[in-house]
């Protein structure tokens, strides 16, 4: 068996959310990823996220590449259409997707091997061009698939499970993604639920390209002690620049923080993120802020996790193509088709 | 001196530099004749160069409408020094050669008509701006043809003012550059060239354009909203017709927005990924490249086949293999086209003739990519694509409805007991398939490239795959009898020869044809129009015991494609194949079917 269906019982006191729905509801497929492989936590972080957005799930779009990442979106959101394309090329399918219909959400899953490497370009582009979409690489380092080689985002100090040398700096995405135009950029680590899921949320509702990327512990082939993309490595040098708390729209804000220490950046659709500082000099909306926090905290061996730059005004892809309200997919043929007195007179023109 | 004489039949080629403007100026002349009631092919024969290389344009004029290429050159107007050796060899005897005698020159030749014009003198006499004075000797050029020709110069009068509608400043300069020469001419040459154009009636219901811009129009008439492109030659003038278009008739009045997204993409595989992601989300999308950009989105394209994602792409094939020559003409992508992509695949192609087709063609496989499920490539090549050509009329039928193929709305699946992606419910190979987003409950399912079952579950049942594979090769066959048939040039087959072509070829092939009658050589004539062949193209090789496939492209790949797809005796099918990036004449054709006919079998398979 191949494709494993769960059991549809539930258990009459499930927590609900507005639509009446639980979390199972947000559910996919079985997972046949290895048992601990962090992109399986990221999974539920998503369902968890959707059921307290009380998304509507026929409404979202999964796409993903190919890898062990890409697997991931058959294991949520079974009421979604989900396009599984081919290897780095995810991006592009995405944007044909978003410009027939805008009114979808998409969410793109990815991998390290598939936006590092075959599919940095895509990537690139995608970020540059501003799509509206959630863009998560489910980072670990390696490609698992193919039994364990170094990917390009492995640091040049992480050895491999059998003791090879890495050759090459590692690529760091957020960096990239923040010097390319993307217009929320964070980082994330699969085993802390308390800021993914908050994050995951915030980066749903942003309008333009979020983009997380995920330090996902890939259990079976970089998870050794001279790894850096450990569960243990990452733990203890985990440096969190804020706990976030997304705040619905019409909701309030119940965490109790001390004055002075939070930064709150309403959303385009009208909800609030709340950031509470863990660090002093810490301000998202500060392009330069936000590289240089980056590289400071990598010259000190630390990974840098939380929401790293925010731009709560960017245009997207839609406003920038000047694309109509109405879906493309959704325009009539007499919107579509200019008729024959139109192609009569552009055969007078001809003559 | 042999002077040659002819009225409404001759071939003109222009010699210029890359770059000084001169296109636009050898095109109004084309016009001009076409506006006489002339039929015209101008073609374009440029380097792959921005500025400063040689550059040719021909305009062969033929009253009888033969529109394909044809060798020897009647009059020659050699504007650039650096191909003077080559232009003049090319000019038959008795012929006209025009140059810019500013600088004299001895050519060697005293068997052609030598008429000598100091253009750029004049210009300099005329204009104190050096860029005009550059720029105005190529519609003083025009000027001397309009006089030596015959024909009316108010017809070049009325194109400056069309041309230049909105910058009205510029229509005095040019109107009085296209007087320099012409009273030039008539000063100096009257009575001195033979061919002439005279008024005629045989461009009614007939346009001048190219099959781009025809292509490109049709995709708006088909109801295209995402063109995602990336540039290259010859199919970047495709992507560009269909922005002009949309521009025109595709932005909302109100809120002045697009009904259209046009999205130059990084390379071609984000092109064809766009186009994918469109039209999986029920818009109809579609790329525009040339072969090499069909190589990079070729596993693209298998993904599309094997998941069942309508998509359309268009190929203006140049001259291969690899970079080859971009600038030249070939039909050297048919089975690259064909079968694009790993593992078993095969696609529907159309291969247009004319602009005309192109606009129907484009349309058609809108409709062909959705009511199949799969990506459909229209074959164009650089000739027919960059080119104009005087083709029919374009024409649509305001009840002519698009066919969207099996789609399933949310009514329907509230009717529907159980979805399955993939399941073959109507028994033609064509499943049903649903748009994301379109019902809260049902009709969701993971697409995919892996291996999949029918409710598009991933699968490693080798049995469940080979199914999945055998039905879509049944929706092949099916697609087979709705794809654009072939044209015949005769009602019933009367020969035992027949000859098999497509695509650009079919004016040379006319004009090949009425040649072999005059030489009391009957053979019927098959013109292809689509892949998967059908039935009438099968029943057409089995009435003939001879057949010449004529292609433009070094291996014969059409002829390859007849045999590995219907099992064709090799023996029976005689390639005659022009690779040389020049368009096929109708004496490289005739020549190659008499020579094989008396029995010289090995030149015609060369």
């Amino acid at each position: 068996m191949t494709y494993i269906v769960k059991p549809k019982n539930h258990h009459p006191l499930l927590e609900r959310n507005e639509l009446g729905l639980t979390r199972r509801d947000y559910e996919g497929a079985v997972s046949t990823l290895c048992a601990g492989c962090g992109h399986d936590s990221i999974s539920s972080a998503i369902v968890e996220a959707c059921f307290q957005l009380s998304i509507e799930s026929y409404k979202v779009a999964k796409l993903s590449g190919i890898g062990c990442s890409s697997k991931a979106p058959a294991y949520f959101l079974n009421q979604s259409h989900g396009f599984n394309s081919v290897h780095g090329r995810m991006p592009s399918v995405a944007t044909g997707a978003a410009m027939a219909n805008h009114e979808l959400l998409y969410i793109g899953v990815s991998g390290d091997g598939d936006s590092a490497s075959i599919g940095i370009g895509q990537f690139i582009h995608c970020a540059r061009r501003q799509l509206n979409m959630t863009y998560i690489v489910e980072n670990n380092g390696t490609y698992g698939l193919t039994k364990g080689q170094f990917s390009a985002t492995n640091d040049l100090e992480s050895k491999s499970k059998y003791g090879d040398e890495n050759l090459f700096p590692s690529i760091d995405l957020p960096s990239m993604a923040i010097q390319l135009g993307a217009s929320f950029v964070a980082r994330s680590f699969s085993g802390d639920r308390d800021q993914l899921v908050p994050l995951l949320k915030a980066a749903i509702s942003h309008k333009g390209f979020s983009f997380l990327d995920i330090i996902s512990p890939c259990v079976t082939f970089n998870n050794h002690n001279t790894s850096t993309k450990s569960y243990d490595y990452i733990r203890e040098h985990n440096d969190s620049l804020s706990k976030p708390d997304f705040v619905p729209l019409g909701k309030e804000i119940t965490a109790n923080y001390e004055k002075g220490s939070t930064i709150e950046v309403p959303l385009h659709d009208g909800s609030l993120l709340s950031l509470e500082k863990l660090s002093d000099n810490y301000n998202p909306q500060d392009k330069i802020a936000a590289i240089k926090n980056i590289q400071e905290s990598q010259r000190d061996n630390k990974v840098l996790t939380g929401l790293l730059y925010v731009d709560p005004n960017a245009k997207d892809l839609k406003e920038i193509l000047n694309v109509s309200d109405t879906p493309l997919n959704k325009l009539a043929s007499e919107d579509l088709c200019p008729g024959s007195d139109k192609l009569r007179e552009i055969n007078l023109s001809l003559k | 001196m042999n002077k040659i004489s002819s009225v409404n039949d001759f071939v003109i080629k222009f010699a210029n530099v890359n770059g000084s403007g001169s296109a636009s100026a050898n095109q109004m002349f084309a016009k001009g004749v076409f506006r006489s009631g002339i039929p015209v092919s101008p073609k374009n024969i440029f380097p792959s160069n921005i500025q400063g290389l040689p550059t040719w344009f021909e305009v062969r004029v033929n009253e009888k409408g033969y529109l394909g290429r044809r060798e020897g050159i009647d009059i020659a107007v050699a504007m650039n020094p650096q191909s003077y050796g080559q232009d003049i060899a090319e000019l038959k005897e008795g012929g006209y050669l025009i140059y810019d005698s500013s600088w004299k020159r001895d050519f060697g030749r005293d068997d052609i008509n030598i008429l000598e014009i100091p253009l750029t003198k004049l210009c300099v006499q005329e204009f104190t701006n050096p860029k005009q004075r550059l720029l105005f000797k190529n519609l003083g050029y025009v000027g001397l043809l309009a006089s030596i020709l015959e024909m009316d110069k108010d017809i070049y009068i009325s194109l400056i003012e069309e041309q230049f509608k909105g910058k009205e400043k510029l229509i005095e300069p040019n109107i009085k550059a296209l007087e320099i020469g012409h009273k030039y001419a008539e000063e100096n040459f009257k009575d001195l060239c033979g061919i002439k154009v005279k008024k005629s009636n045989k461009t009614e219901g007939l346009i001048l354009t190219s099959g781009n811009d025809a292509a490109g129009l049709g995709c708006v008439y088909g109801g295209a909203t995402v063109c995602a492109w990336y540039p290259i030659t010859p199919s970047t003038s495709l992507a560009e017709s269909f922005e002009k278009y949309s521009e025109k008739f595709r932005v909302e009045i109100a809120t002045e927005k697009n009904k259209f997204a046009f999205i130059q993409a990084e390379d071609e595989l984000a092109a064809m990924g766009m186009t994918i992601g469109a039209n999986w989300n029920g818009a109809r999308g579609f790329t525009a490249t040339s072969g090499p950009g069909v190589s990079l989105m070729s596993e693209f394209i298998g993904l599309a086949y094997f998941a069942e994602v309508p998509a359309v792409l268009f190929n203006v094939q140049r001259g291969g293999p690899s970079t080859g020559m971009p600038t030249r003409t070939q039909q050297s992508d048919i089975l690259s086209s064909a079968y694009a992509s790993h593992g078993d695949t095969k696609h529907i192609m159309l291969i247009p003739s004319n602009p005309k087709e192109c606009f129907d063609f484009a349309i058609e496989a809108f409709d062909l990519a959705e009511r199949y499920q799969t990506p459909v490539i229209v074959l164009l090549d650089l000739d027919l694509g960059m080119n104009d050509w005087s083709s029919k009329e374009f024409e649509w039928d305001d009840l002519r409805e698009y066919d969207r193929g099996k789609v399933l709305s949310k009514n329907d699946l509230d009717e529907v007991e159980e979805f399955g992606r993939y399941l073959d419910v109507d028994g033609d190979g064509v499943p049903y398939r649903t748009y994301p987003g379109t019902h809260p409950q049902k009709g969701a399912y993971f697409t995919r490239g892996t291996s999949h079952d029918e409710y598009a579950r991933y699968t490693e049942d080798g049995v469940k795959n080979a199914e999945v594979l055998s039905r879509l090769t049944k929706k092949f066959q099916t697609a087979s009898s709705t794809v654009p048939a072939p044209i015949f040039n005769q009602e019933e087959s009367s020969s035992s020869i027949g000859v098999i072509y497509f695509g650009s070829t079919d004016c040379s092939m006319q004009e090949a044809l009425d040649d072999l009658e005059d030489q009391n050589i009957n053979v019927d004539a098959m013109r292809i129009r689509s892949f998967p062949f059908n039935l009438e193209v099968w029943e057409f090789i089995e009435e003939h015991d001879l057949l010449f496939i004529v292609e433009q492209n070094r291996d014969g790949q059409m002829r390859t494609l007849l045999m590995a797809e219907g099992g064709i005796i090799p023996d029976k099918l005689v390639s005659i194949l022009c690779f040389d990036g020049q368009p096929i004449t109708a004496s490289f054709i005739t020549s190659k079917i008499n020579a094989h006919i008396s029995g010289t079998p090995s030149v015609a398979a060369s």
